[in-house]
């Protein structure tokens, strides 16, 4: 009888990996040349993260009318699904590639580099146009484009040409020959598609960008979140990680190092989570590369020894109290649910914008096939004072061996402020 | 015998394998529950959700899970308006936000006291009065009539109104009546708050959030009433 039973599920088993190898080979066969573009498209559509602006939350699919908030004003993303009328359905192939690639619209009209074309613009036209394919084969929506809401003089579209004279750069990325080919791929889905400079290179009043402080890191406008350097050790540089720990958190959004939050983590809910294992990889391998520079930023202004001596003992009592269930006594967390703050660059950095904020805010890590169920951090902002705010981020800045420099009662005051979405 | 022992190897095999791979996805120390992985919600929601002294925020424990899980959606998808909720929920999956909808309609545990009352007996007998009977002048049905005579909620979705503060139920009623709260909520309640006064807001908020919540809170099964009003409702 047992017998019979288990040769039956050998045979079930069996049958399941045939029908499967046949249902794969069918798969292969039925998809045309067409749905392999659009499949194509839609991966890099994940990758070049259209739906974070193009969609308001809850919305129809690229549909547009996201409000996106500029030092210069309000912008509103665009209708990009394939309505004739409202949207992107009478563009051609070439009118797609010229507003990817130029920053320029089939009116002639030039686009504000709110739209991070500086970096599309590193896309290849095969992969545009696979793009382009996909966004044709998604639903058409009608709903027309919102006005601009930007001040003067900004409001004067003639004045992206300045802005283009200093800061725009067309081109496809060219490979470096010396460098592996996994090396190359990370370089062109980092400084292309992915954009990642957009946020990690700071930008200056103009809203500009200089190829000279790439990835160095800065505040992100108007979101009060610190987008931090990717190649100074001293804040969010990789060069000391792993390739494991970098692939798992672009990947899933968390880490044995730390994990994503704030922006980065809308980043890997709508872009990175979709990006196949070999390519994560290659962008760990790229980033890792990235030349390590001394730490970028000024000096916080010092704060007097007696009260940073103060803040530090009421910040241990606050962490204790706090802090220490999950994040443990000696800093090392419990990762990857709860990330170590020992050695961690998101808490050291020149700026303790990040650490203040996530003790205010709290969060969760995104939510990802690869961590489906992620734990959570309880927002603190009703609970602890500025005065804790302050003593517990200058207590986890300076204990077990960390670097950071102080923080006031006034920095955790300014940030209650900040939006949160 | 051998293909026997042959499935119970294969099996300790698969089963260490699937537990090894777990356990590499989860840490060594943070426990595998859905208690410790919703520690974020306790601060304001109280231990497993039973609420706290404060005001505004309410007890989530024992609630219909239906409603639980159409509030989830709604702050995560900006449909329902609170920073710090819509903050917290953005990035979680549908599928966890049924998960922590289930968890937390699951638990019973017992509410916090209610606070003494601050209206006057009018202001409670009118509230009352409203809750239990209505007020058919003004074709206003009693709460009873969907939220249970013991006012312990409907499932799926019909909430239960004890355990809470009054200041938080008038709140969310005044949020209601204005289409401020989450819109894909049943219709039926903005239709009915918009028959009621101020003053009658705040005189039933008044008397539920003056009432103990009863040692077995469970909401009613699904179909146990027959409604007073048809209700469209996007969250079915």
């Amino acid at each position: 009888m047992t017998s019979v039973r288990f040769t039956a599920s050998v045979l079930c088993l069996l049958l399941a990996i045939t029908s499967y190898a046949r249902f794969a080979r069918a798969q292969q066969r039925s998809a045309s040349p067409m749905q392999e573009l659009v499949a194509k498209g839609e991966y890099l559509a994940h990758v070049g993260d259209c739906v974070a602006c193009h969609t308001v939350p809850g919305g129809k699919l690229f549909a547009g009318g996201r409000a996106i908030i500029t030092p210069f004003g309000t912008l509103y993303s665009t209708n990009i699904t394939p309505d004739l009328k409202n949207g992107i359905g009478n563009w051609t192939p070439d009118q797609f590639y010229r507003v990817m690639h130029d920053g320029v619209m089939p009116t002639g009209e030039l686009l504000y580099p709110a739209m991070p074309f500086q970096y599309y613009t590193k896309v290849t036209r095969d992969d545009l146009d696979a793009i382009f394919a996909y966004l044709m084969s998604v639903p058409a929506v009608a709903l027309r484009d919102k006005p601009d809401e930007l001040r003067f003089p900004y409001s004067i579209r003639a004045l992206v040409i300045g802005w283009r004279t200093l800061y725009f750069t067309p081109g496809v990325y060219r490979p470096n020959p010396t460098q592996s080919a996994p090396w190359n791929r990370g370089a062109y889905l980092v400084e292309g598609p992915g954009h990642c400079g957009m946020c990690h290179t700071p930008i200056n009043a103009l809203g500009g960008s200089s190829q000279a402080e790439a990835f160095q890191g800065g505040l992100i406008p108007e979101q009060g979140w610190y987008a931090p350097s990717l190649t100074s050790n001293r804040e969010g540089g990789l060069g000391g990680w792993s390739i494991k720990d970098i692939s798992d958190l672009l990947r899933t959004g968390t880490s044995m190092r730390g994990a994503v939050y704030g922006p980065m983590a809308e980043v890997v809910y709508n872009s990175l989570q979709y990006l196949s294992e070999p390519d994560i990889e290659a962008m760990a391998v790229y980033l890792k590369s990235l030349p390590s520079r001394p730490g970028a930023g000024q000096a916080a202004p010092p704060v007097p020894a007696a009260e940073s001596s103060l803040l530090t003992s009421l910040g241990k009592d606050v962490y204790e109290t706090y802090c220490a269930t999950c994040h443990r006594s000696d800093g090392k967390g419990m990762p990857p649910a709860y990330p170590p703050l020992a050695n961690n660059q998101s808490i050291e950095m020149t700026s303790a914008v990040n650490p203040i904020r996530m003790v205010l805010n709290g969060g969760f890590p995104p939510g990802t096939a690869g961590n489906l169920m992620p734990y959570g951090m309880p927002p603190f902002a009703q609970t602890l004072s500025d005065d804790q705010v302050a003593a517990v981020v200058t207590y986890i800045r300076s204990a077990w061996g960390n670097h950071g420099t102080p923080v006031t009662a006034r920095d955790a005051n300014t940030l209650r402020a900040a939006p949160l979405n | 015998m051998i293909a026997r022992l042959a499935g119970a190897v294969l099996g300790a095999g698969v089963s260490l394998c699937v537990h090894g791979v777990f356990a590499q996805q989860q840490s060594a120390g943070a426990p595998d529950t859905m208690q410790e992985r919703m520690q974020a919600c306790a601060p304001c929601h109280g231990k497993d959700g039973a609420g706290t002294s404060s005001d505004y925020f309410p007890r989530i424990a024992g609630q219909p899970a239906g409603y639980l899980y159409e509030q989830l959606v709604g702050f995560h998808n900006d449909q329902r308006h609170y920073a710090p909720m819509n903050y917290l929920l953005e990035f979680l999956p549908e599928s966890y936000l049924r998960q922590i909808a289930n968890y937390f309609a699951s638990l019973h545990p017992p509410a916090p006291e209610p606070l003494p009352p601050t209206a006057s007996l009018q202001v409670l007998g009118r509230g009352k009065a409203i809750a239990m009977d209505g007020d058919p002048a003004h074709d206003i049905p009693a709460c009873t009539s969907c939220h249970g005579p013991g006012l312990t909620g409907l499932h799926p979705d019909i909430p239960g109104l004890l355990g809470l503060r009054a200041n938080y139920i008038s709140a969310q009623l005044t949020a209601v009546r204005y289409r401020a709260r989450n819109p894909t909520t049943s219709t039926c309640m903005q239709k009915i708050l918009m028959r009621m006064t101020g003053q009658d807001i705040t005189a039933v908020a008044a008397w539920l959030g003056s009432q103990r919540l009863p040692a077995d809170a469970r909401p009613l099964l699904a179909g146990a009433l027959k409604l007073p009003m048809a209700c469209e409702s996007a969250g079915q």
